[in-house]
């Protein structure tokens, strides 16, 4: 099987953000940077779907400037075969634009699976994988937290408000991971060093033209500092009160 | 005057409380561009056409019915197609569609299928001139973006409970339609929609959220959470990401970063210490209420009121505490 990972370096989270001077972006100064959390889920996939159709090849394909490199080894210490970064100098906040580079790119590599993460969480859009599948008018299932290929065939369960849809879709298909799927491998010391040396390809990203600009980005207002009503339940009755007559939800 | 379209989720025969709410989205982006009209597009199997009376009650001035027995249950390619198709004929100045599973898995396809821009999940939109911007919460959270399109149409996402639903009663004209692509063809197809909490709100439309963390210490504890949320009558349950992955709840209740974004009237953080992970997912909460026992938690720096102690003692205390209050109204 020919398998295609689609992934995206991103910042850590744990830190506070600060706003750049353009006003419109995150201030990187001190950013730490990492593969994105459901992408490294939908690597995870793609190597346990190529383990059990062996022989195969996994490919991973990121969008971003050269240091997102470093996400694609990651991904190729966990197994992956082969790495192609997509060039851009800046990613458009525009997930159509990146959806147009990504289809462009994927659009003859004959792949039977390709694997994106739900979302990722710097932009949030939750859009780009289904965009690519419009664009290569493949059939996109999105937000998969239980999946089966076989026979050519894919069965997977996506989470909708209330309950779980159960779909089937023919390959090749393209798949977007939400959590719950698996656990993604550690990358071991054998995998990182095999990374070095397995084939990581450059071009420039063709990226399609935005039509959704950031015009500000602003952080968020932060939350009044609340109180301690008190301890133990004897602080209940408090509680209430003050849900009743102050917070009004009761 | 420019018209404005809205794309209806209903599930089961019904309008979903996000499709009440994308209409009223809809009727605001009308009303902020001289006023143009609302046209909704509500499908489902045969007898949805019923549910339209209820899309021209919060403001839609045509409801374009799709009736189709493939369409019982969600049907993507076939939606997708359809929406695309009436977005294209109607030249709508923007097309609203809500951001929730099926929503995010929707608009993407009818933005691709358009060539057009995707503003998804918005918390907030305004008409500012020529353009129509949203506000998007970006990195879990953490920083809020406003995204501006100015093209048409313009396609937007809207977060549950973002734009309540509100009364605006129109003449409500309905047309029935055929869809544009034949639900039987789809590649994709939803065998089984496997409700769970069958007969419980969901967390996305639930008033109030009761959640658990780790500091329950055993999957049987959560009847304490459960115990509350029953207490308040329009409760939902909710849980952190260690109580998923020990699989004490399912992965569907886990509110986070990497789970469900929620914005409730009530939260209450039931023994959970608040990483920042977990505040990504509730941090926009009217008023949360924490109970731990530790002090330092860092939920206690978002909550509004906090109680610290023993949650085995406090929680059954707070459960009897509301049911009196819910009693004595």
């Amino acid at each position: 099987m020919k398998i295609a990972v689609c992934i995206k370096r991103v910042p850590v989270m744990e830190v506070k953000f600060a706003i750049g001077k353009d006003g419109a972006s995150v201030d990187e100064t001190g950013l730490k940077y990492d593969v994105n959390d459901f992408d490294l889920w939908a690597v995870e996939a793609a190597l346990q779907l190529n383990e059990k159709n062996a022989p195969g090849e996994v490919t991973v394909i990121s969008l971003g400037t050269d240091a997102a490199q470093e996400q694609i080894r990651k991904a190729l210490s966990m197994g992956a075969d082969k790495g192609v970064l997509l060039k851009a100098d800046r990613l458009p906040g525009d997930a159509f634009a990146v959806a147009e580079a990504l289809a462009a790119e994927l659009k003859d590599g004959g792949y039977d699976v390709i694997f994106f993460g739900k979302k990722s969480i710097d932009a949030d859009n939750s859009a780009t994988g289904a965009m690519v599948g419009e664009l290569l008018g493949l059939p996109v299932v999105t937000g998969v937290s239980k999946l089966e290929i076989a026979g050519g065939k894919g069965t997977a369960h996506r989470a909708v408000e209330g309950g779980i849809e159960v779909l089937e879709f023919p390959l090749p298909a393209i798949v977007t991971v939400d959590e719950g799927l698996n656990k993604e491998r550690l990358p071991s010391l054998k995998g990182i060093m095999a990374a070095k040396k397995k084939p990581l390809e450059s071009r420039p990203a063709q990226l399609g033209t935005a039509g959704v600009t950031v015009q500000k980005m602003e952080l968020p207002p932060e939350r009044a500092a609340g109180r301690i009503v008190g301890e133990g339940a004897a602080a209940v009755p408090e509680l209430v009160r003050l849900l009743q007559s102050e917070a009004k939800v009761l | 005057m420019a018209n404005v379209f809205a794309f209806v989720e209903s599930r089961g025969g019904d309008v979903r409380k996000a499709g009440l709410e994308a209409v009223s989205a809809a009727r605001q982006i009308a009303d902020q561009t001289g006023g143009g009209e609302v046209h909704a597009l509500l499908a489902g199997a045969p007898g949805i056409a019923a549910q339209a009376s209820r899309l021209a009650e919060v403001g839609a001035d045509v409801v374009y019915v799709v009736e189709h027995a493939g369409l019982a249950q969600y049907d993507a390619e076939s939606l997708a197609a359809t929406a695309a198709e009436r977005i294209r004929a109607g030249g709508y100045r923007a097309a609203v569609f809500s951001a929730t599973a099926q929503g995010k898995d929707l608009s993407p396809r009818v933005a691709a299928k358009l060539r057009a821009p995707l503003a998804p999940d918005a918390t907030a939109i305004a008409v500012e001139g020529d353009a129509i911007v949203v506000r998007h919460p970006m990195y879990t959270g953490k920083v809020i973006g406003a995204l501006a399109i100015t093209a048409s149409p313009a396609l937007l996402s809207v977060r549950l409970g973002a734009v309540p639903a509100q009364p605006n009663a129109k003449a409500g004209r309905v047309e029935t339609i055929q869809p544009a692509a034949d639900p039987g063809a789809s590649k994709v197809r939803v065998v089984e929609l496997r409700e769970g909490n069958k007969g419980k709100i969901d967390l996305g439309e639930a008033a109030v959220i009761v959640a658990g963390g780790r500091g329950l210490k055993a999957p049987e504890n959560f009847k304490l959470v459960e115990e509350l949320a029953d207490s308040f009558g329009n409760a939902a349950v909710g849980a952190t990401r260690a109580v998923t992955d020990e699989g004490w709840r399912p992965h569907s209740d886990q509110i986070g970063q990497t789970g469900r974004v929620v914005s409730p009237e009530l939260y209450v953080a039931v023994g959970i210490s608040g990483a920042i992970q977990h505040l990504a997912g509730m941090r926009t909460s009217k008023t949360i209420v924490a109970i731990n026992k530790d002090k330092e938690a860092p939920i206690f720096k978002v909550a509004d009121y906090g109680i610290v102690g023993d949650v085995f003692e406090i929680v059954p205390a707070l459960t009897q505490a509301v049911r009196a209050a819910k009693a004595a109204h």
